[in-house]
């Protein structure tokens, strides 16, 4: 593509782009991520394409891969414009019906629609109950476009907010984003306005901005979407970050274990230097910046901003103790600003609408919307992006569409390992900033786990320490004695081992990991297993105490039997048990041994008859 | 790996400050581990002290100091994979492979690894063999998995 010299030649361009956008208005979108690649989607495309050929539409209607928009959980998401048809769990069997029927008929096919609770079938995409609650201003265009076509960004109104931008003075872009109210999406909630400001006040030539994609809190994975879904609109951000502040050069520090979004990213970020969106002289408004990419290790720690600066220099990604801010000393002991994923993303939705409308969505002190990854035990698994405040209650029932095979709610896990678990009774609780801090949790960085009746909050903490455990850098005692300490007694007490002191020992212990660590990680370690203790400490008592889960989940604690009433003695579970543990004739109720039994649960999950029980 | 090979990555990066970890992970990318000698030689061109070198290699999980197995499987351990039994899924690898999570087999079949969160929560349990995805993961669904592991090995095995 012709690089673009001015904000006059990209109005120009945009423009259009639009018209030729407006003129095909058919098109078949296909969600073509990670996890709906996982399922096919490629192949999905592929069929599509075929039909298109074979039915002789190929040259009227263009079916593109694009980002997820969110509801991951029914992937691959077909979506016909203009109608905006959505069909769920497409596989390339369907492509010649959807051709045939959709596109030439202009009919539905009713089975690969949504169908709601009452068994009523939905038809169009924005009337799905998993959106219809939701805001989508970061994940607006999730499913539109192509994120390896960077005119299909610019054709809706990609690189306005940085046309915009480059005609404001610095001052003003920082005004403008710290009116917004906008607070970091990482986990921290800092302003980013003030933070920006820092920045830009601090001494020095060479300033940086940094993306922090080590999106590493287990079970949160909206910045693995953005920058595959939407990678321009994280550029689009820093770049008007780099603008505010006074930065040259950028960094994106993402996970290696997110191929397909640093190859999106690196495309994009190839296409926006050619496109004079990068580089030199960017519009020529005299501006140079550019943008590089790093891989991350697979280290949690380098989430955090220190460790994380470490490791772009090259080294060991041990955090270090803030004694100057990143904002005047960071990266190569230069000024250094350092936003998330979803943070950096919101810049251009802020500078677009303007401040005050964006201070209009969310509460008093977390403005704005916020994604959440709503997974774990629940009906409608995806990415939710919500106006903080939203009730807890809403983003499970309404949205998430409450528990799988009518199992009863537990309790929903927020803030990766270092946050806690909000139990039923707090279910109405807003969620923003502050209050899930107050109930003993936190925002990190979105994750939300959702935990049925057959999850064991004892082995949950155990699993949150540990993780912590394998992740502490152990360069301070606290966390790194600590953190294995705890691990050993939640151990133990999963076990069957547990002794009537732990848990006092287990308060007192997280305490001090608490008081006396260096950084966030060790800092935040024993939220898991104090919250879990503040809301289940039943639980950890029938553990310890009756040596039972009461959640059938502890292996140490629990038995298989088989229900002599329900079992007609099929036998699937005999053939598949590893151990040849199970034995009974034929047509007969069966049963387990107890001494060859592995407890490896693969005989419950082979009966169709619901006989295996868990003691 | 050639000497010359490596070099080659090491002049990709020439002029870049803190190009360790893209070296380490390039050279990785192309020998599956870290040989001694080529970090001997990386220390040497970006006059990194070989301390340095082996300290990053052991500090992030993503290096391996080990020849790692023709097959690499990676038991997602993420917190949703985990409410929905990842573990039993491990446990089964563990069994049918014997051998622990970080291991390779004996014969350099296979490499077995857990991973904190691949991001693919909506499909968990997730385990990634090869590159490829597979979802809704259960410790039944193992044994075909692996067999389909080994049949694509003798199939590529076969082809050369």
């Amino acid at each position: 593509m012709k690089k673009i010299r001015t904000i006059a030649e990209l109005g120009t361009l945009r423009a259009a782009l639009e018209r030729e956008r407006e003129s095909a208005k058919v098109w078949i979108s296909v969600s073509n991520e990670t996890c709906a690649r996982a399922n096919g989607s490629d192949k999905v495309i592929a069929a599509l394409d075929e039909e298109l050929r074979k039915q002789g539409l190929a040259d009227q209607v263009r079916v593109k891969g694009t980002g997820c928009s969110g509801f991951c959980d029914r992937n691959p998401m077909v979506v016909v414009f203009p109608k905006e048809i959505a069909y769920q769990r497409v596989s390339p069997d369907d492509a010649a019906e959807i051709v045939g029927k959709t596109l030439i008929k202009g009919q539905v096919v009713e089975r690969l629609l949504h169908h709601d609770g009452k068994g009523h079938a939905v038809q169009h995409e924005a009337d799905l109950p998993f959106y219809r609650y939701q805001k989508r201003l970061v994940l607006r265009n999730h499913g539109r476009l192509d994120p390896t076509d960077i005119t299909d960004y610019l054709a809706s109104g990609g690189y306005t907010a940085l046309s915009q931008a480059l005609t404001m003075s610095s001052e003003q872009v920082i005004e403008e984003i710290s009116r917004s109210g906008l607070r970091g999406r990482g986990g921290g909630g800092f302003l980013t306005g003030r933070k920006w400001k820092s920045c830009r006040e601090a001494h020095g030539e060479t300033k940086y901005v940094i993306c922090n994609a080590d999106e590493g809190d287990p079970g949160a994975y909206m910045d693995r979407s953005v920058l595959e879904g939407n990678p321009h609109s994280v550029i689009e951000g820093m770049i008007i970050g780099a603008y505010a502040i006074g930065a040259r050069m950028g960094y994106v520090y993402v996970r290696a274990e997110y191929p397909l979004a640093v190859t999106n990213l690196v495309i994009a970020l190839q296409q926006a230097r050619d496109c004079g969106l990068l580089g030199e002289n960017i519009l020529g408004t005299g501006f140079n910046f550019d943008i590089r990419v790093n891989r991350g290790g697979g280290a949690f720690v380098c989430g955090e901003s220190t460790a994380l600066m470490a490791s772009l220099e090259g080294r060991v990604g041990e955090p270090e103790v803030k004694h100057i801010h990143t904002a005047e000393s960071g990266l190569w002991e230069k000024p250094t600003n350092l936003n998330n994923v979803e943070t950096w993303a919101n810049v251009p939705v802020i500078i677009n609408k303007g401040a005050d409308w964006f201070a209009s969505i969310g509460t008093e002190k977390s403005k704005g919307t916020k994604i959440f990854s709503l997974v774990g035990k629940i009906n409608n698994t995806g990415l939710v992006e919500v106006p903080m405040g939203t009730p807890l209650r809403e983003i499970i029932y309404d949205i998430g569409g409450g528990i799988p095979h009518g199992k009863k709610f537990k309790a929903i896990q927020t803030g990766g390992p270092s946050g806690g678990c909000v139990p039923e009774e707090l279910l109405d609780l807003p969620v923003d900033f502050d209050r899930l801090t107050e109930v003993g949790s936190m925002m990190g960085s979105g994750g939300m786990i959702v935990m049925d009746e057959g999850t064991c909050m004892v082995d949950v903490a155990k699993y949150f320490t540990g993780f912590l455990q394998d992740e502490s850098c152990g360069k301070c005692v606290p966390c790194r004695e600590g953190t294995a300490q705890m691990r050993q007694i939640l151990s133990d007490i999963c076990e069957g081992r547990g002794r009537p002191e732990d848990i006092d020992l287990l308060e007192e212990l997280g305490h001090v990991v608490q008081d006396t660590s260096l950084c966030a990680l060790g800092g935040t370690a024993a939220n898991p297993m104090l919250s879990t203790l503040r809301h289940f400490r039943d639980e950890y008592e029938a553990h310890i105490f009756d040596h039972r889960c009461p959640a059938g989940v502890c292996t140490a604690l629990i038995r298989y039997t088989i229900d002599v009433e329900k079992c007609n003695g099929c036998g699937v579970c005999a053939k598949q048990c590893p151990q040849n543990g199970v034995s009974g004739e034929k047509k007969q109720p069966h049963s387990i041994d107890q001494h060859l039994c592995i407890r490896c649960g693969i005989c419950r999950e082979v009966c169709r008859f619901e006989a295996i029980l868990v003691n | 790996m050639e000497s010359e090979e490596l070099q080659g990555i090491i002049d990709h990066y020439a002029g870049e400050k803190g190009a360790l970890i893209s070296v380490l992970q390039d050279l990785q990318g192309v020998c599956n581990y870290l040989p001694e000698p080529a970090l001997r030689q990386v220390s040497d061109a970006l006059h990194v002290p070989l301390s340095q070198v082996y300290s990053v290699a052991s500090f992030y999980n993503a290096f391996s100091l080990k020849p790692r197995g023709r097959h690499h499987i990676c038991v997602c351990l993420g917190t949703a994979c985990h409410v929905r039994g990842a573990p039993r899924v491990l446990q089964e690898m563990e069994r049918q492979l014997g051998i622990r999570a970080g291991d390779t087999t004996e014969d350099m079949n296979f490499t077995l690894e857990s991973v904190n969160c691949v991001g693919a929560c909506a499909l968990g349990p997730v385990v990634v063999a090869d590159g490829g995805y597979s979802g809704q993961m259960t410790a039944r669904k193992v044994s075909p998995l692996l067999k389909t592991l080994g049949t694509s090995h003798e199939e590529n095995q076969n082809d050369s």
